[in-house]
């Protein structure tokens, strides 16, 4: 029993999958877009700092359940683990209308024009698979733009010398500044360097119909209370349904991709909300699952012609799995620097992405987002774990600190890579994903000279202590995850087309990160958002030409 | 258990762990999301009151703060994995959001000084939870 024909299935309704169902069904296409978690709305709002896409102690707020989805994780030495959506290791992203655009803390960064070119720009290296990507950053630039419109984007990026060419300003202005913008501003001018607002998928005037940001403690991790977040699932989703055309189906998990005897795909199996197995027919399939299930849909769909996945002739499928070395630096002030405004992270430089002598790129920096309480125990310098120092830390600091951090751009490692689980299953029987690897040692260098400049910033700003927060050399993958599906011209090192198609076919395409070459210097998300604009203005137009 | 809290949050001119109730944190978590943590904590329980006994024979709570302290500072390596769980419950309990039962009177927050915001619109939750 199949379901009626569509002309699209999207499987993942986040960033990637949200802007391609709009995109095609306002084009006139029919739409079913597959998601496994729910819809969550502002009233969902728990303000719960244990239970959060953040602080995962007890749960995740907007999924994945523990119950159902467990993966494997191999960590330095070897050894399995078995572990849930909310234990660390897991690699959390989101499983929800809008997936971690939801509850993120709405980073809206571009690129710059050398994040697309990393061998150009620095050779290859040893132990790493750093290639540049198929496309450049002028090809993204009016994609990038139509998100920012779209999608809603505020802050000022006028000062920022570093960035690409870009047309337009953003649209909405950036939120008035805290006290730690006060303090670092001028402090990071004072060492040359050159700050400014940083961009945030966050509405700071009324725009798309929704209020601005009440600038609560409540950020990162939460589903915004006002809803002044701008992600997938208060834009572009609402938009593709209200064209009639797209068919939104909540708690429906992939299982595979369905290809017929001459190797064309022909749609989608999934199980239903009420675990029901279900075939949806299609001529097009969209894979928008975030990089590691994306690429293990890809594996799990074996048959006959492709005995070990789609995509995966020379075993590139799942491979480069990365995210961000993040790393910086908290220092403690003696006055206050806590004014209990939110959303906290506010200013950044890009001094550091590119050009630091000996290292092959860098990170952007900038004020990390507010914290709460909980959070802020674990920033505690080392030694300061328990009993009468650790209180005496917490009393004298929460008000007295200030925390730059920056996600490092990670060179992409081979070895790093999402695989089959040969022995765990989740609930509905497929295999889950294992995680294996490292990050390169030239990413924690990098990591580690990005953590004494914000230090060193921290010092300029008049920090009297200051200590560095470092990233190790575990495998990287968590909200930022990237890379397992990359993007190339050779179908012998890449497993997607610059037109985000998988090689062996001509109907099958992944939309998220998974086919970004590198994750940038950069909170990815605006680029996956403008990369599926761009390839639905692709697909959108040659579907004109083929009816 | 109720010392070893406090020990991890001593009380001074702001209450501690003991007195902000973290040990009903752990014990609803145990029945809660922490289930597989409950031979964890009765085996590391027993396991550091017995090392507690042969060495001050006395049962931790008995003991002095003063050697109390001592007794966690020079914790035989076995009792470790034990003590870090507790101290990351009591802190999660002690610092989080007050409805979940460890932050008695949103203690620490005010410690920390920061406003504790009611939650708009949200009562209807809570509500449910209690049933």
């Amino acid at each position: 029993m199949s379901l009626p024909r569509v002309n699209v299935v999207i499987i993942g309704a986040g960033a990637g999958g949200g802007v391609v169902a709009k995109e095609l069904s306002q084009a006139g296409l029919h739409v079913a877009l597959l998601e496994r978690g729910l819809w969550y709305t502002a009233n969902d709002c728990r303000k719960d700092d244990l239970r959060n896409q953040r602080s995962s102690i007890l749960g995740n707020n907007s999924g994945p359940d523990d119950e159902r989805n467990p993966r494997v994780f191999v960590d330095l030495e070897g050894n399995r683990h078995v572990v849930l959506a909310s234990e660390g290791g897991y690699s959390n992203n989101a499983a929800c209308v809008g997936g971690g655009t939801l509850t993120y803390g709405a980073m809206a960064w571009r690129y710059q024009p050398k994040d697309f070119r990393l061998r150009t720009t620095y050779g290859s290296l040893a132990g790493g698979t750093l290639e540049d990507w198929p496309i450049s950053y002028d090809d993204l630039e009016p994609f990038y733009e139509k998100a920012e419109y779209e999608v809603g984007v505020s802050g000022d990026v006028s000062n920022d010398p570093f960035k690409g060419p870009r047309a337009k300003p953003l649209p909405m202005p950036p939120l008035p500044p805290t006290r730690e913008y006060e303090i670092l501003k001028p402090a990071a001018q004072r060492l040359g360097l050159h700050p400014f607002d940083l961009p945030m998928l966050r509405n700071s005037v009324p725009y798309n119909g929704r209020p601005p940001c009440m600038r609560c403690r409540w950020c990162v991790g939460f589903i915004c209370e006002v809803d002044a977040k701008c992600g997938t699932h208060n834009t572009v989703i609402p938009r593709a349904l209200a064209t009639g055309l797209c068919d939104l189906r909540l708690g429906c998990m992939a299982k595979e991709i369905l290809t017929n005897d001459q190797g064309k795909v022909t749609g989608v199996s999934y199980f239903d909300a009420h675990d029901r197995l279900q075939v949806q027919p299609a001529d097009l399939v969209i894979v928008s699952a975030a990089a590691i299930e994306s690429a293990r849909l890809l594996l799990n769909s074996k048959s006959r012609l492709f005995p070990t996945g789609l995509g995966n002739r020379y075993d590139w499928v799942g491979r480069n799995l990365q995210g961000h070395a993040y790393s910086g630096a908290t220092g403690l002030f003696d006055f206050e620097t806590y004014d209990d405004v939110g959303p906290g992270a506010n200013i950044a430089i890009c001094d550091y992405n590119h050009g630091n002598p000996g290292l092959r790129g860098g990170a952007m920096l900038c004020n990390e987002f507010i914290r709460l309480p909980i959070q802020f125990v674990d920033m505690a310098p080392e030694g300061v774990r328990w009993g009468k120092a650790h209180k005496d830390f917490m009393r004298r600091s929460y008000r007295r600190s200030i925390k730059i951090m920056g996600p490092t751009q990670e060179m992409p490692v081979f070895d790093s890579r999402v695989q089959l689980d040969p022995v765990v299953k989740d609930f509905w029987g497929m295999p889950v994903a294992q995680l294996s690897g490292y990050r390169h040692s030239h990413t924690v260098e990098i990591s580690d000279v990005m953590a004494a400049k914000a230090e060193a910033w921290l010092k300029e700003a008049g920090a009297v202590q200051t200590w560095r927060n470092l990233s190790g050399r575990d495998l990287s993958g968590g909200q930022h995850q990237a890379g397992t599906c990359r993007m190339g011209n050779d179908p012998k090192t890449s497993v997607v087309d610059s037109w985000c198609r998988v090689h062996d076919f001509d109907n099958l395409h992944v939309i998220d990160a998974s086919v970004h070459v590198s994750n940038g210097g950069f909170n990815p998300v605006l680029t996956i958002l403008a990369n599926a604009y761009r390839v639905s203005a692709h697909l959108a137009q040659s579907w004109k030409g083929k009816v | 258990m109720e010392a070893l809290c406090d020990q991890i949050i001593p009380a001074d001119q702001d209450p501690g762990a003991a007195w902000a109730g973290t040990l009903y944190y752990i014990d609803s978590q145990l029945v809660g999301h922490f289930r597989k943590l409950q031979s964890a904590y009765r085996e590391g329980l027993a396991a550091f009151d017995a090392a507690c006994l042969s060495a001050h024979r006395a049962a931790f709570a008995d003991l002095p703060v003063d050697q109390q302290t001592a007794f966690l500072n020079h914790l035989p390596a076995s009792l470790q994995p034990f003590f870090d769980m507790v101290i990351a419950h009591t802190m999660q309990g002690f610092y989080s959001d007050a409805r979940h039962q460890g932050n008695r009177d949103a203690v620490s927050w005010r410690m920390l000084g920061i406003p504790i915001i009611p939650i708009r619109g949200r009562a209807q939750y809570e509500f449910i939870r209690k049933g």
